[in-house]
């Protein structure tokens, strides 16, 4: 076993391990329904704000961003300012109000707002659909790290993941997770930030510069090409390939033209220090100094692109579920408002790293762009910068973030998807025998139990292929319909008092099913041309102001079925806490 | 309807420094019981929260978007570095978070402030 491989394997057993006793350490407090659904509501701010950061941060901020950043350049910056931004955005128009509504879970907020079963059920597949769309990537980015660190396969990642997530959260629920999560936080913060500033003394000590042609290789490196893949040669070049090039085979020095190129099922690459990277068609291959500017990237409609992107995250926030299901946490709508002014200074010290070590990653490992693999730039470049020991213990910290990174965003997003799971399948079922909803409590928990196995079990299946998005884009997805669904749900329920339940109805099923559609289209069909493909890949422009204007006029056309009880439910949306104190002094 | 006249009352003031318990009824009587009262103090804390979220959110879009239209059409935008680091990188990377921070004071501040308002308000009847 490498050093590489060791390393990385220590720091995926000590991550797994410490998850685990901090779950173990929550178990003996949870008791009740409560404490598996959001830890009886007594998180103290500092904590619940680190724990809220600790599930933010995905695989796809941990790996995602640097890769994205080294394949297209300054314009995917946009994803860590926007992933700050959204949790203003959710702050000024959501934070409070949500914790006041005392619901669980969004489908809970959509029928205490509306009194609609039809909503909320609408609400609850909405949960569900968004959850797996996030956690696929999220399992298949912990099978690429494994591969990368250690050489397993590519399913083992995602197995490790589903199986720690399923025994922390039918031990202890929310409580147990919400202490993992809050050091999680701070391991991920630290497995970014110690790898970033030894990374830039390298860089600095060594006075390296970008340049502004097209990328070369720093070192001699050997590049496998997993599958047949087509790439592009920026300028002819002549490199040692292994393999079959356009059907020949070879077994040496080839003289590649400028152009696209097809190399056969595990051709290797052999790059000598200075030869110019050929590129995967799908990512694009532009110099340097069109990397570095705005809109360089070769996105068509790139304007458009970076706007609706904006848009997607900014709105998306406030309607991810394992985002809500903290706000729950907080122990009122004061302490919601300033826990998320916390979380958003902890984002912010988070996010300057990526940026810094995807550019980096330009100048050290640009040979992932021939595999496009570029997620792995963060997992490769202390090994690269740093020969011997230093980069393999660099890089094992970078490993451990990672996993902390899955561990915190599944289990909290598989908790959420349970909590729904559980609660809807369990109205179901009660309407179907015709019982009431007082199941005993033991018969709750275990149902819970059930659904967070189901909950992780269905994305891990559709995690197994091969993936053809990079991290990154496949969270922005979810994003996409997040904000085309329950953003506007949200907005509107919080501030419009003539929200009606068919209004809402509509509004989502039209937003979820346009969003949705869009995303089906760049997952299962590939690349569309023109402005057709630009508004494919980015719905939320399109999308978001279509489910609003729906939402609106269905409630307008439908003004008799605003619910009798709105004016009890908006007082306590909005009314202070300072009040209810005052109401209440018995 | 042959009623009895009412018998005539002297009204005066108490003369005294006390406080009257005459029946007072408070604000959030009024809230509770969802009077048109408290619907019009219910209305105007919805509508000042509203007005801070509006623009917050706008404060965020001007400078997002307005970044972002620097960055496709401004020249000088593009080319200046600082200390050798393109300000595109230096303003998407590092400075736009302080920004960010200080808009989230500004809505945590903001929203705190309208709630005491609309609590002296309903505490002072």
């Amino acid at each position: 076993m490498s050093g590489t491989a060791l390393a990385g394997s220590v720091a995926v057993g000590v991550v797994v391990a410490g998850t685990l006793v901090a779950g173990s350490v929550g178990v003996r407090r949870a008791r009740t329904t409560g404490d598996f659904y959001v830890a009886s509501r007594s998180v103290s701010p500092r904590r619940n704000a680190a724990a809220i950061g600790g599930e933010y941060l995905s695989a796809a901020s941990f790996l995602g961003i640097a890769g994205l950043i080294l394949a297209y350049g300054v314009d995917m910056i946009w994803y860590p300012v926007c992933y700050t931004a959204g949790y203003l955005v959710l702050l000024a128009v959501a934070a409070a109000p949500l914790r006041r509504s005392g619901a669980y879970t969004l489908p809970d907020f959509a029928q205490t707002r509306l009194r609609s079963p039809a909503v909320r059920t609408a609400s609850s597949v909405l949960v569900v659909l968004i959850g797996w769309l996030y956690l696929v990537p999220q399992l298949q980015g912990a099978g690429l790290t494994l591969r990368a660190q250690t050489g397993a396969p590519h399913w083992l990642g995602g197995l490790v993941v589903c199986c720690v997530v399923v025994t922390a959260v039918v031990m202890g629920g929310m409580r147990s997770i919400t202490f993992a999560q809050a050091l999680q936080f701070w391991l991920k913060f630290l497995a970014l930030l110690v790898p970033a500033l030894v990374l830039l003394g390298v860089w600095l000590h060594r006075g390296d510069t970008l340049g502004g042609g097209h990328p070369t290789a720093e070192q001699r490196v050997s590049v496998q090409v997993p599958g047949s893949e087509t790439v592009r040669v920026p300028v002819a070049e002549t490199l040692r390939v292994r393999g079959s090039v356009d059907g020949h085979p070879v077994d040496g020095p080839v003289a590649l033209t400028a152009g696209e190129h097809r190399l056969g099922v595990d051709t290797t690459v052999t790059l000598a220090r200075g030869d110019v990277i050929p590129v995967v068609s799908r990512l694009p291959a532009q110099t340097t100094a069109s990397w570095r500017a705005p809109l360089g990237s070769g996105v068509e409609h790139p304007l458009y692109a970076t706007l609706s992107l904006i848009l997607a995250i900014c709105l998306g926030t406030m309607g991810l579920p394992h985002v809500l299901v903290r706000f729950y946490t907080n122990p009122d709508g004061r302490d919601a408002r300033r826990t998320t002014l916390v979380v958003l200074a902890l984002l912010s010290a988070f996010y300057v790293l990526p940026a810094v070590l995807g550019a980096l990653g330009r100048r050290y490992t640009p040979d992932l762009l021939l595999t496009g693999n570029t997620d792995a730039t963060v997992l490769t470049l202390p090994e690269r910068m740093l020969p011997g020991t230093p980069g393999v213990l660099l890089g094992g910290l970078v490993t451990a973030g990672a996993f902390a990174a899955f561990l915190s965003t599944a289990s909290g997003l598989s908790v959420s998807v349970a909590g729904v799971l559980s609660q809807d399948v369990r109205h179901l079922r009660n309407r179907l025998r015709g019982r009431g909803t007082t199941d005993p409590r033991a018969e709750r928990i275990r149902g819970f139990r059930v659904a967070a196995v189901v909950a992780i079990a269905v994305p891990y299946l559709a995690s197994l292929p091969n993936p053809q998005l990079g991290v990154a884009t496949a969270v922005g997805l979810a994003f996409a319909v997040a904000a085309s669904t329950f953003c506007p749900l949200l907005v509107l329920g919080v501030w419009w008092r003539r929200l009606t339940p068919p209004g809402a109805l509509v509004g989502l099923v039209v937003g979820g099913s346009l969003a949705t559609a869009a995303v089906l289209v760049q997952v299962l069909g590939g690349a569309v041309d023109g402005w057709p493909g630009a508004l494919l890949d980015q719905p939320a422009a399109w999308a978001v102001p279509l489910t609003f204007v729906v939402m609106v006029v269905g409630s307008l056309l439908t003004p008799h079925h605003v619910p009798v009880s709105v004016r009890a439910i908006m007082l306590r949306l909005h009314a202070p806490e300072l009040l209810a104190a005052e109401r209440d002094p018995v | 309807m042959t009623e009895p006249r009412p018998v005539r009352v002297r009204v005066t003031h108490p003369r005294t420094d006390a406080v009257r318990i005459a029946p007072h009824r408070p604000a959030i009587t009024e809230l509770d019981e969802q009077t048109d009262l408290g619907e019009v103090y219910l209305t105007s804390l919805i509508r000042s929260q509203r007005r801070l979220a509006l623009r917050v959110c706008a404060a965020v879009a001007v400078l997002l978007v307005g970044l972002a239209l620097l960055g496709a059409w401004a020249g000088w935008f593009t080319r200046t570095s600082v200390l050798g680091v393109p300000l595109v990188w230096l303003a998407l990377g590092l400075l736009v978070y302080p920004v960010l921070i200080g808009l989230a004071w500004w809505a945590v501040r903001g929203a705190e402030r309208n709630e005491a308002d609309f609590y002296e308000l309903v505490r002072r009847r």
